[in-house]
């Protein structure tokens, strides 16, 4: 038995042990604040069309030049980032809360209800997100953030799906459930109060990586032409610096943010997602 | 048992191939209007739709949604010009089948995955064999985080990166295009050199993604094996390291290592679509671009279903040969 104060002095320890997970918060959170504190200090005014004179190197006026519409891409870009990063919540958050609620009822249930949602799952897992994606969003008119979000969750549960029901299968058989339910304690205060608190670990572990999936999926869906056509995002960045043909041009500084912008973002969430993988798997192994 | 496991598996595919096409079915349906006045109002907006007769495009779409019938109709004709390959006509290039231009989309497309993930997969799994074993140089352990970084890269993006420097301002590479514009394809040694030198930056930039990917994967399975008995004993017998690392570790981390690469064919397909998109590359994720451009609601249909259904038949076969290749495994149900 560990006490909690005894605990949190653990993780203290591992998170100073474990430096990939500091270094990957250290980057979600710089990028946190670029993308949510921006805005507030950036004149919307700036990333408009013909706000200033086109095609402008990098300077002191402008940090990040212009672009050949005369939008400011520092502006833009401060304005896009929140606005990829909502995506990515907004669907993380929707698939695993489906992917929480079908992992534990699969998970827990043994019964024809387990089969039906495993099998779902892998038929799904088959299938490349993209090409449903695809299917869905040219099928919806006037793409928005929330909209965009929506669609991508519409596939973001499978991974957690997956990763809770092979968690609550071995919690299940542990002792203390074992007993609890001996003791008579009915099916849905078991799962709230013994096996929910103890699958959080994997719920944030699985909540990472599913935001990570989430932008990749909408990045990749903007490069297609699919995201929303009237909204500032990392991924229509790139797609209208490519329809410019910004890239033959040689207007690097148009391209280049949104792409270093995104790559920040996906080792952040990855070096945060391995780190917490690590500890996970290290406390169950000191537990064994 | 391998009959069971096989009727299973087969089971399993057809679910697959049943979904995808219902999904095909039914999101269209359920969007609120006429699907047809719908996408022939955009595809006019687009202006994509001035070289062809509107109205008899109009009849074509209208016959193939058969809108006037009742739904289960629908679907049932649905699946059966399905299963006779006809995926209905493009709307931009109003003759032209869907079928004909996604299939001569394809070997493009197989070339460029096939190829590249091999290297990937080969230069990876080595890489990651070397830098799990215990007495590696330190100066090859400062690629691991290098490697992390690579792998968490959507391929699209380094390969923006890849035509920027290496095409527009060095001009070594080609930036676009699979062949030299308006050359005729022969069989002859000229047309192949030059369609490699067209692939040389494509594969690189999904090479150099993929690499991190399969290297700590590999790195991941050979950690586990190193610690088995057999290893200790292979190290008792004197045998020499770099036959350990062979012959032992790696051989036995090979086979999981091709079910890793059965996982991530998805995303691997999905990678090289966009990479197709920057290079302009006429493969199917090109054509799925385009057809995404100037709203070709069949094109995009179709070549969607035709990336489902590969994908779904690779993973079958691989499913269907790896017991027989690795005695290991068991076909129980988990």
């Amino acid at each position: 038995m560990t006490t909690t104060p005894g605990r949190i002095r653990g993780s203290v320890r591992a998170l100073r042990l474990n430096l990939l997970l500091t270094v990957g918060l250290l980057i979600v959170i710089c990028l946190l604040l670029f993308a949510y504190l921006g805005p507030l200090l950036t004149d919307a005014k700036r990333a408009e069309i013909g706000a200033f004179k086109p095609k402008q190197r990098p300077s002191s006026e402008h940090l990040l030049g212009t672009n050949t519409q005369g939008r400011d891409v520092l502006a833009v870009l401060t304005l896009a980032t929140p606005q990829t990063l909502n995506i990515g919540l907004i669907a993380g958050a929707v698939g695993i809360g489906i992917g929480v609620l079908l992992g534990l009822i699969s998970g827990y249930f043994s019964g024809p209800i387990d089969p039906i949602i495993r099998v779902g799952t892998d038929v799904f897992m088959t299938i490349p997100a993209i090409a449903i994606l695809v299917v869905v969003a040219t099928n919806v008119r006037a793409v928005n953030v929330v909209t965009m979000a929506l669609i991508i969750a519409s596939l973001a549960w499978r991974l957690p799906t997956r990763a809770i029901r092979a968690q609550t299968l071995s919690l299940r058989e542990r002792g203390y459930v074992q007993v609890a339910k001996l003791n008579g304690v009915g099916d849905l205060e078991l799962l709230v109060k013994e096996i929910l608190p103890n699958l959080l670990p994997y719920i944030i572990a699985s909540f990472v990586a599913t935001v990570s999936w989430a932008i990749l999926a909408t990045i990749g869906l903007e490069a297609l032409g699919l995201g929303p056509q009237n909204e500032y995002t990392l991924g229509m960045m790139i797609y209208w610096a490519q329809f410019y043909g910004a890239i033959l041009r040689g207007f690097w500084w148009w391209w280049a943010p949104p792409i270093v912008m995104i790559v920040l973002i996906f080792v952040g969430l990855f070096f945060t997602s391995t780190g917490l993988d690590q500890i996970i798997n290290t406390r169950l192994r000191r537990a064994v | 048992m391998y009959l069971n496991y096989i009727i299973r598996r087969f089971g399993m595919f057809l679910l697959v191939i049943v979904l995808a096409v219902t999904i095909n079915f039914i999101i269209p349906r359920l969007m609120p209007g006429d699907p047809v006045e719908a996408q022939l109002a955009t595809l006019v907006a687009t202006g994509a739709g001035y070289t062809v007769d509107i109205t008899a495009m109009a009849e074509a779409y209208r016959a193939k949604f058969g809108l006037d019938q009742p739904v289960w109709k629908q679907y049932l004709s649905y699946w059966w010009d399905l299963l006779h390959l006809d995926f209905g006509y493009s709307l931009a290039n109003y003759p032209d089948t869907v079928a004909h231009m996604v299939t001569s989309a394809l070997p493009w497309t197989l070339g460029l995955v096939g190829t590249s993930t091999l290297i990937a997969f080969a230069i990876g799994s080595l890489l990651g064999g070397l830098l799990a074993w215990p007495t590696v140089p330190r100066a090859l352990r400062a690629f691991i985080p290098l490697l992390m970084i690579a792998s968490a890269i959507p391929y699209f993006l380094l390969a923006i990166v890849l035509i920027f420097f290496l095409a527009i301002i060095l001009k070594i590479f080609p930036a676009a295009g699979s062949h030299q514009f308006g050359a005729i394809l022969r069989f002859d040694l000229a047309t192949i050199k030059d369609i490699l030198h067209h692939a040389v930056l494509p594969a690189t930039s999904i090479i150099v993604a993929g690499i991190g990917t399969w290297a700590l994967e590999m790195r991941g399975m050979l950690t586990g094996i190193l610690g088995e008995d057999y290893i200790t004993l292979a190290e008792a017998k004197g045998l020499k390291g770099d036959r350990i690392l062979l012959w032992y570790g790696m051989r036995n981390a090979l086979l999981p290592q091709l079910t890793a690469l059965a996982l991530r064919l998805g995303h691997v397909v999905s990678g090289v679509i966009l990479v197709e998109v920057v290079f302009a590359y006429p493969g199917i994720g090109y054509r799925l671009f385009q057809a995404v451009q100037i709203k070709d609601y069949f094109v995009i249909q179709g070549t969607v279903l035709l990336l489902i259904l590969s994908i779904a038949f690779a993973l079958l076969v691989m499913d269907l040969i790896y017991p027989l290749i690795d005695p290991r495994i068991t076909y129980q149900r988990r």
